[in-house]
């Protein structure tokens, strides 16, 4: 198929029209956007009038400090989590009113955009971002080393994710979304010639490049920074989770990269890739992307495995029981996970034999996770237990997750899966793993965490509510869709004749509702603990008083060094031994530490990226070829800067230690 | 990345690997001979046989492949403490997954789903592969089983009346 | 509780156990590693456009044939230029251990040469090839293949691009600690790409004509 000509080109504007803007003629689209842009005049103005401009500059956007890295990671996760979850109101309000002679108010080419974006944002720039600051957060912390290996790449990985997540919003309101699902299945839209598809692929590659080096950074500072004495086997579990997360990412998202620059060679140039015509093959689009689609689902739920592993040993004040087996089985997932891809699509042929062996790998990987419950099973036993918020989310995950992937081996079957492949069967399976373990797990690293990264508590009435929300609004909202699944009601519709099944909709609904108030009293959490954060503040640094792994041995936030003096390691839950051991903060002897520089060369370099990514996408093509020759350009200048560290002299951390010493003895 | 001035620090990390003009001249004699020699096998239309040629084509490669690892990329277990050969053979694994799983699933999918399609690629025989020579078997099924076929299959027409 | 008491004892030191070192280590340098592992993410990139060869590398659309079209002596030829231009980065890498500059200058850019001619011949083929019917969209198979070969041909380019960019700044700079980093990476990335161009040799244009 040669270049879309259905769009009118102009060599200018590319296929930029009045006709591109959305809100013209969709009331919905109009009023969100009046509503962006009243919201970002208001911060436009508070930025100004606070005269915060020079500080977001210097301090944030700028920053390779990995810790505001994180943090920036986490606000961009949130944001889009709304803008996710607003899809997804969305949807249940059509499904639960559309029935017969009613159509619901999202007609079907609005719903599959609705659908499509709830899918990307969901997995690309909510829980990819969610994760991967966790783990630039905790990991050097965690190691007891001061930044990770590459700090400007760390910069920069963050600003080409947030380009993604601002060309997925541009689509809002010009131009639209794609069509074709969160994979963009080629047989469901690679034809389609609307700048949706190029607003998907263009946001993927572009974060994909972001999330790619990040893998690679993160590995190498987990095997090059540990501190002394910290040998492999006695990193956090958290750590070991993250270097098994970062070698999946490293290892599948080139597949991704490939699968969807052949769906561009399709579409920008014609190739026959997917086509159905002079040799193509779509399923070959569904092979290649599943193959980076599985390992992707574990790149989500390991990390969070490594949180609850946290928290469990924490709140039960108690070793984390089996370290060894936790290692071997996340090792194992991390293998297995390579080999259980054809399970997403049975259905499409490929015999009895492959199906077979496919759904005998989807089985057998069900059992590492199945030791790890055990193993958070038998930490509790015996302990102290402590219902934090953070524990909450624990059980409630051990809970949620269990069952959720109980019903993933039963989908495993692929006979059974004949039945349920693509029902709302399947819909519900997934989010009851993504939610109840994903969700959940950064939910309750959140409210782990933030103590150590704000200097404050978050209010723990408003996050027992928020988890009681969620929890029952999941089970509420999700409990009618396998029931529906099983009925053989198929997922991505819009509209339904069968009046009799409305009723499972309208719970469906009433759940939704339900975790939009856990959602609001999370929100609530966040505002009201900022105004109570004196009377919530961590003096300490060791925020719940049983913390077992180096981040609690520095203070609430940190310093930018994190360690005055890097930790020498002697076993497993370094700061538990250590506190053990009677030990005292060092006060003197303290060394000028080397530290990396600030820079805006990620954000410049980005950003000229995310003009390309527009510029193709519109097929401005004057644009495309300046913008690419910028990306070109800005990067080899960056690369004649050879300035990229500094000294903090002794004196000022002998300062801010002598501050941190102060604080203690005023809250002993 | 650190500045000139602190050199005296970053003594870790930088593994000097000794390289000697023995060891490319070796490394690159032994590449000649590895690409010649497979070459030659088809131009000269050596092999008769496709999978056997598909199969010693495919073994010079991976031994050119680990020539290139020693000789120019100096490949060892000790490497960065072990984790350069770690990682090549996680590598190595994914990759074979990658193209065996596709041409595995891929070929049965195809098999199952294009019966029509005569360029089912195969690495061990050329086109035409089994389904194209299902109308044959059926041309020679003997003359009872047809005939019983027949009536068969106009009772299904009149049933649909198409 | 944690027992952060605050005393002015020995730092850190309690009984056999010492939680500081004497002086601040310095993390190991992660470039090399960190490059090592790009490659292996490169590597996946040319296994999925491999995967795809196997795949579609036989779906002619009843148009030209890699047997009837390959030109092996020219597919030789090149191959030469690339084995060349590895051993010639490894004569640079030799001055560059005896701290000579200039030698590495001039061995880099020998290496450029061959780079270029590698390039020049492919692109020469590609004009042969479109000229005789075989476009990236007259078929699945020709699609394949200026893909998974003209990717090859890309990664060649930035090498080149990178290499004189690299020169510039040994120029600049000299054989420092930061610029010596930068060749032993630009060297793993020109041996791969050689080592990727044996999968394309082998299983593009032997096994195509087969």
């Amino acid at each position: 198929m040669s270049e879309p000509t259905t769009m009118p080109h102009d060599p200018l504007l590319g296929r930029i029209t009045w006709d591109s803007i959305p809100m013209v003629h969709e009331p919905i689209v109009l009023w969100t956007f009046i509503a962006v842009v009243l919201g970002g005049l208001v911060m436009f103005a508070a930025l100004t009038k606070f005269k915060l401009w020079g500080p977001l500059w210097r301090d944030w956007i700028c920053s390779i400090d990995h810790k505001k890295i994180g943090i920036m990671y986490i606000i961009l996760g949130i944001v889009m989590l709304l803008r996710g979850f607003a899809d997804a109101v969305m949807m249940r309000i059509q499904q639960a009113m559309a029935f017969g002679d009613n159509l619901g108010y999202l007609p079907p080419h609005h719903y599959d955009q609705i659908f499509t974006a709830h899918g990307v944002i969901m997995i690309f720039f909510v829980a990819m971002p969610l994760v991967t600051g966790f783990m630039n957060y905790l990991i050097p912390l965690q190691i007891g080393a001061r930044d990770v290996s590459f700090p400007f790449l760390n910069n920069f990985s963050f600003w080409m994710t947030a380009t993604g997540a601002i060309l997925v919003m541009v689509s809002l309101f010009l131009g639209e979304f794609s069509t074709s699902g969160w994979l963009a299945l080629s047989n469901l839209g690679n034809q389609n010639p609307g700048v949706g598809l190029d607003y998907y692929i263009w946001a993927l590659q572009l974060s994909g490049v972001g999330t790619t080096l990040s893998g690679i950074n993160l590995i190498v500072t987990i095997i090059k920074m540990r501190a002394p004495g910290m040998n492999l086997m006695k990193m956090p579990v958290f750590v070991w989770t993250s270097l098994c997360t970062n070698a999946l990412i490293v290892a599948s998202f080139p597949i991704l990269t490939a699968a969807l620059g052949l769906m561009t060679m399709d579409r920008y140039f014609g190739t026959q890739f997917f086509t159905n015509e002079l040799g193509g093959n779509p399923m070959l689009y569904v092979n290649l992307i599943w193959i980076w689609g599985h390992p992707e689902v574990y790149i989500l739920v390991l990390p969070a495995f490594g949180i609850f592993s946290e928290i469990v040993a924490t709140f039960s004040k108690k070793r984390l029981f089996g370290y060894t087996s936790m290692v071997y089985a996340t090792v194992c997932i991390t293998v297995l996970s390579w080999l259980v891809w054809l399970h997403h699509f049975f259905t499409m042929g490929s015999g009895a034999a492959v199906n077979t062996f496919f759904g005998i790998t989807t089985m057998i990987i069900s059992i590492p996770t199945g030791a790890k419950i055990f193993n958070w099973l038998f930490t509790m036993y015996k302990g102290r237990i402590e219902f934090k918020p953070p524990m909450l989310w624990t059980i409630g995950f051990m809970c949620t997750f269990a069952i959720g992937g109980m019903t993933g081996v039963l989908l495993a079957v692929p006979p059974a899966d004949f039945v349920l492949h693509n029902s709302l069967f399947l819909i519900a399976h997934f989010h009851n793993v993504i939610i109840g373990g994903v969700v959940f797990g950064l939910l309750a690293g959140i409210n782990y965490w933030f103590p150590k990264a704000f200097g404050y508590r978050l209010n723990e009435f408003w996050g027992k509510v928020s988890f009681w929300c969620w929890l029952v609004g999941f089970w509420v909202a999700f409990t009618p869709l396998y029931i529906l699944g099983l009925m053989g009601v198929t997922r991505r519709v819009n509209h339904f004749e069968d009046q009799s099944l409305q009723i499972f909709f309208v719970i469906a609904a009433v759940g939704v509702a339900i975790i939009a108030a856990g959602i609001g009293a999370f929100l609530l959490q966040l505002v009201v603990s900022y105004f109570q954060r004196d009377k919530l503040r961590d003096n300490n640094g060791d925020t719940w008083g049983s913390g077992r792994t180096l981040e609690w041995a520095t203070s609430s936030p940190p310093p930018v060094y994190n360690f005055a003096k890097t930790p020498v390691v002697h076993d497993v839950d370094a700061w538990w031994d250590m506190k053990k051991h009677g030990y005292q903060r060092p006060l003197s002897g303290f060394e000028d530490l080397h530290m990396p520089k600030n820079t805006g060369a990620g954000f410049v370099i980005s950003m000229i990226a995310m003009v390309l990514g527009f510029a193709l996408i519109w097929h401005v093509w004057w644009l495309a070829a300046l913008s690419f020759a910028g990306v070109i350009i800005a990067s080899i200048v960056h690369t004649f800067n050879y300035n990229r560290d500094y000294y903090i002299p002794a004196a000022e951390v002998v300062a801010t230690e002598e501050a941190r010493t102060q604080q203690l003895a005023r809250h002993v | 990345m650190h500045a000139d001035q602190h050199d005296q620090h970053d003594h870790h990390g930088d593994e000097e690997i000794h390289v000697t003009t023995s060891g490319y001249v070796t490394g690159f004699i032994l590449a000649v001979i590895l690409t010649v020699i497979p070459f030659g096998l088809v131009m000269g239309n050596v092999i008769e046989n496709r999978f056997t040629a598909v199969m010693v084509l495919g073994l010079f490669a991976v031994v050119q492949v680990v020539v290139h690892m020693y000789f120019f990329l100096h490949m060892n277990g000790k490497m960065q403490g072990g984790w350069t050969m770690m990682s090549t053979i996680f590598a190595v694994i994914f990759v074979a997954i990658t193209l065996a799983g596709t041409l595995w699933v891929m070929f049965h999918m195809n098999t199952n789903m294009m019966p029509e399609h005569k360029e089912i690629p195969a690495l061990t025989q050329p086109a035409a592969p089994a389904p194209v020579a299902a109308p044959a078997v059926e041309a020679a099924a003997p003359a009872a089983v047809q005939e019983q076929a027949a009536p068969a299959a106009q009772a299904e027409h009149s049933g649909h009346g198409k | 509780m944690s027992n952060q008491t605050i005393s002015a004892s020995a730092a850190g030191a309690v009984g056999q156990r010492e939680y500081h070192p004497a002086h601040e280590p310095h993390p190991e340098n992660g470039t090399s590693l960190g490059f090592w592992l790009y490659l292996m993410s490169d590597c996946l990139i040319f296994a999925a456009l491999f995967a795809t060869w196997g795949v579609l590398g036989r779906s002619y659309a009843g148009g030209p044939t890699g047997a009837e079209l390959f030109d092996l002596k020219l597919v030789a030829l090149n191959t030469a230029f690339l084995l060349i231009s590895s051993i010639t980065f490894g004569f640079a890498l030799i001055q560059k251990q005896k701290g000579n500059l200039n030698g590495t200058l001039k061995w880099l850019a020998v290496t450029g040469l061959f780079g270029l001619a590698f390039l020049a011949v492919e692109l020469y083929e590609f004009y042969h090839l479109i000229h005789e019917g075989l476009t990236p969209q007259s078929s699945a198979f020709g699609s394949a293949f200026f893909t998974l070969v003209g990717t090859h041909g890309l990664h060649v380019t930035f090498g080149l691009i990178w290499l004189v960019v690299l020169m510039i700044q040994l120029n600049k700079h000299g054989l420092t600690r930061e610029n010596n980093r930068r060749v032993m990476c630009l060297s793993m990335f020109w041996h791969f790409l050689d080592v990727v161009w044996i999968g394309v040799f082998t299983f593009v244009y032997l096994m195509g004509v087969l």
